[in-house]
């Protein structure tokens, strides 16, 4: 798996490619932890580059969203595709966040 | 009429799960598992290796064992550990209704385990937890699709 930071006025965009499993998920939780702390209230996960994700990947984003929902902040998420929006929808988590379709539609209404 | 092939043993540690998954998609797809159902049998054999690293051995000392057989136009692979008794399909389906703060990701991989195969049944034999994930051969979704020949 590998992560890109990017930042479009003050949201912060995480891009991960590969894989979001057991072993790659605490590499994934420590660059959105880093984000947090660092006092982004707004941040775009893009799952565009993503072709798997387990439940290890789903806790990570999970606490990410609870920890900036209690900081007044929000998460979204972009370009989750195949077996991943697969994933999401099955896990009911497809109800639960947006999934915009691109990031500029994210942070677009992150901006807002 | 099944035909057992070869098993693969492998310490029950999260390093080792990528060899896990690895060797259960090999064989699937070498079966004739549709490469659309690859990825759910990948993630269904993730979360049940996982369960057994932090749940059957937590301190690290035990093996994994994997195998599989065809019959019955079916890919049939058995995960089997020495842990404790635990029936993982005995964990009660997650609430997928509830919102961010009070949502639990407990019972997650288990629901994976069951929507992405056809069938998953466990018992105990021999002193082991015996996990087995069925997927059918051949089934293609409805949408036409270019599926990998796997000659």
């Amino acid at each position: 798996m590998d992560i890109q930071i990017n930042k479009v006025e003050q949201t912060f965009i995480v891009s991960a490619s590969g894989k979001i499993d057991a072993m790659t998920s605490p590499s994934y939780e420590a660059s959105i932890a880093g984000q947090i702390e660092a006092g982004s209230l707004s941040l775009v996960l893009d799952l565009g580059g993503v072709d798997y994700i387990s439940s290890a990947g789903l806790r990570v984003i999970l606490a990410a969203a609870k920890s900036l929902k209690n900081r007044g902040g929000s998460l979204l998420l972009a370009n989750a595709r195949g077996p991943v929006k697969e994933v999401f929808d099955i896990s009911g988590f497809g109800s639960v966040f947006k999934i915009f379709d691109s990031v500029d539609a994210a942070v677009s209404t992150a901006s807002r | 009429m099944n035909t057992a092939h070869s098993n693969i043993s492998l310490p029950a540690t999260l390093d080792n799960m990528a060899a896990a998954v690895a060797f259960a998609e090999s064989r699937a797809g070498e079966a004739g598992v549709v490469a659309a159902k690859l990825p759910g049998l990948c993630l269904a054999v993730e979360e049940a290796f996982i369960n057994i690293c932090t749940h059957g051995f937590p301190d690290g000392q035990g093996r994994v064992e994997l195998g599989w057989f065809t019959g019955s136009g079916s890919f049939v692979l058995e995960i089997a550990d020495s842990g404790p008794e635990f029936d993982l399909l005995s964990v009660p389906e997650p609430d997928l209704s509830t919102e961010i703060e009070d949502r639990e990701i407990g019972g997650l991989g288990v629901h994976f385990i069951r929507k992405f195969t056809d069938q998953a049944d466990w018992r105990r034999e021999n002193g082991k937890n015996i996990l087995r994930l069925t997927v059918h051969l051949g089934q293609r979704r409805s949408h036409p699709q270019t599926a990998q020949s796997h000659d």
